[in-house]
């Protein structure tokens, strides 16, 4: 049992040091394809084990929780886990066409494997501090990746990006401190009761706020996200695919997780703050986009207004509420990390992502059209795409409160993203290319034709899916949210049956 | 830079902290210290060789390219791991062989899996931190 918890972070890991000894080799590639598919295994098996409800908990190193650290898995945590190895094999295959020679030999895929572990990692954590090493490891890898080839604009994307995390990272690092200092533990589900029994509340809210502000600057929320459209358009398309689907949202996971398990107390006050955030975090975002004009930053300014969602969910907290920011981010991920893999071919195909140097790729490419609007639909949440229930949820229980602002600010929003889609499908692919070149996908070689076109296929076929069978993904959802507003079975499979 | 008190002084600076950083490394063992923070403090010796002497003899006082140290790191810490699931324990379980016996007849030297894991991290910390530091450093050389 505690096998499988550990799998999920060994075999990237593993994986990494086989991918960095083959550098050079082309054998490489299929290597990190191979981990990549070996994460996916243990991960499905993950989510089969917690879906019937049950919380699994492993302790490393033979230490009892609370002393050592703890790896739990329950519903949110392994569908995390789950959707990560989807995306992880998307972004792989789709590195077989994208990623040259030059990028493999200063070492893509081990970094790619060790950003994987720490997604992986920081999902299943149990222990605070240890959720810290896992942001390190992410930090360190994801600059790694996003300043690998070293241009200009890349090494100053990645310097805005690595502050900005630094000062997210020193904040975190400072409430973990405050708060070990105030209850003496860091273990999650101990300091969900450690703090319950606190006698002085006070200190408790400003530890909570700095948590707020420390997963607020890693999930790019209002007001600090400006490094995400600042730095996500510089890397390879296949890394930039990869940030965009995951690294916001283990800010938004760690911000589900603390709020609902240990900052669960003062709600009328975080919560609040959680509220307002949200709205403005929408609104700013979609926005920003408007006011953009390269496919990758729009995009980037829509994960921005994204977040904005996910994170209303939580600040409603109410079950529906909660069970619809899972949804949302579990829904998210496939269809922005898609969104990035579709800018990376037609910019491939235009020679640019600079959207007045764009064109004709409807006419050319109608394959690559029809397989932009599943996520750009689901995105802007029609029916019957997966956005469209994760908007619905999220609407729903804004109204069933009579949080009538909430409602309408997602609606909006909701709105002016169809604005920003229909810019980007009448720039790129419906008026000719303004320097009378047709993108024809031909000019690819047959190679990596397949391997840009086959992930992006996979994950639009994955958001129809949820669009039009929504049932067992609402199911867990559902399931996860209960769990996440009660956590008595997390706690009990963490610490044992209490006295 | 071209300080000669810089460069002069740099050489015994490096020697000190990369000295005191495998200080630290051992006391980690059971006093606050430990792979990460000797791992920084080892890095700290070759930033500050390579401000002094450039990125290039930096590297080549390194012999092996910081990647690789952290490879080599990332695996030792991983087979440390990974060791006691071979005994039958949990991952990461602490093994403590005693090398002869100790001057009174006691345990003998330990030689820990806890070490072996810590000097993973002490290699990957190096390796990791040089590697991007350098990696700047190179390119405002370029720039220059």
């Amino acid at each position: 049992m505690s096998l499988i918890l550990v799998l999920p972070v060994v075999v990237p890991l593993a994986t990494a040091i086989l991918c960095f000894a083959l550098r050079t080799s082309r054998w490489g590639r299929w290597v990190s394809l191979g981990g990549t598919l070996l994460h996916a295994a243990a991960a499905f098996a993950l989510v089969a084990i917690v879906s019937d409800g049950t919380v699994i908990a492993a302790q490393m190193g033979n230490w009892a929780a609370p002393f050592g650290i703890t790896l739990v898995a329950d519903a949110l945590g392994a569908a995390m886990v789950a959707v990560t190895a989807v995306t992880a094999i998307a972004t792989a295959v789709y590195a077989l066409g994208d990623i040259d020679a030059e990028r493999e030999r200063l070492g893509y895929h081990a970094l790619f494997q060790v950003l994987i572990a720490g997604v992986s990692g920081a999902f299943l954590t149990g222990d605070i501090f240890n959720l810290y090493v896992w942001f390190e490891v992410m930090l360190i890898a994801s600059f790694g990746l996003m300043t690998l080839g070293a241009r200009p604009e890349q090494i100053d994307g990645g310097i805005r990006y690595v502050t900005l995390n630094l000062v997210s990272t020193i904040l975190f690092l400072m409430g973990v401190g405050l708060l070990y200092g105030m209850t003496g533990t860091l273990n999650m589900a101990d300091l969900s009761i450690a703090v319950a029994s606190l006698e002085a509340r006070g200190p408790l809210s400003v530890v909570a706020v700095m948590f707020i502000l420390a997963f607020g600057i890693k999930s790019a929320v209002f007001p600090l996200f400006f490094w995400l459209p600042a730095s996500y358009h510089t890397p390879a398309f296949a890394v930039s695919a990869l940030f965009a689907g995951l690294l916001t949202k283990v800010g938004v996971y760690a911000l589900v997780r603390m709020f609902t398990l240990v900052f669960d107390l003062d709600t009328g006050f975080t919560h609040e703050i959680l509220l307002w955030v949200a709205l403005l975090t929408m609104l700013t975002g979609v926005l920003g986009a408007a006011a953009q004009s390269d496919f990758r930053k729009i995009l980037s300014f829509h994960i921005v207004s994204q977040i904005g969602y996910m994170v209303l969910g939580l600040a409603l907290f109410t079950p529906l509420a909660i069970a619809g920011a899972v949804f949302y981010i579990l829904h998210h991920i496939l269809v922005k990390a898609n969104l990035f893999l579709v800018a990376g071919v037609a910019g491939r195909l235009c020679g640019s992502t600079e959207l007045a140097r764009m064109g004709g790729l409807y006419r050319s490419a109608p394959l690559l059209a029809a397989l932009f609007l599943v996520p750009a639909f689901s995105l802007a949440g029609f029916p019957p795409l997966s956005g469209f229930w994760a908007k619905f949820l999220i609407v729903k229980a804004s109204l069933d409160i009579h949080a009538w602002l909430a409602a309408t600010v997602a609606l909006v929003t909701g709105i002016l993203t169809v604005f920003s889609m229909t810019k980007i499908w009448g720039a790129a692919f419906w008026t000719p290319h303004p320097e009378g070149l047709s993108p024809e996908p031909a000019r690819l070689g047959a190679g990596a034709r397949a391997a840009l076109i086959l992930p992006i296929a996979f994950l639009a076929s994955l958001t129809l899916f949820i669009g039009l069978v929504p049932q067992p993904l609402l199911g867990f959802a559902e399931m996860a949210g209960a769990q996440l507003l009660d956590p008595a079975d997390y706690i009990r499979a963490v610490l044992g049956d209490l006295p | 830079m071209n300080s000669v008190i810089l460069q002069a002084g740099a050489r015994y600076l490096a020697a000190l902290l990369l000295l005191f950083s495998i200080h630290m490394l051992l006391r980690g063992h059971n006093e606050p210290g430990g792979g990460f923070i000797g791992g920084l403090i080892g890095a700290t010796g070759f930033v500050i060789y390579s401000l002094a002497c450039g990125v290039g003899e930096a590297r080549a006082a390194l012999r092996v390219a910081p990647e690789a140290v952290a490879a080599i790191g990332l695996a030792l810490a991983l087979l440390a791991g990974l060791l006691p699931l071979f005994l039958g324990l949990p991952l990461f379980t602490g093994l403590w062989p005693f090398l002869g016996t100790g001057p009174d007849g006691g345990k003998g030297l330990p030689v820990s899996s806890v070490l072996l894991f810590d000097i993973g991290v002490y290699l990957v910390v190096l390796g990791s931190v040089l590697t991007l530091v350098l990696l700047l450093e190179d390119e405002g050389e370029r720039n220059d």
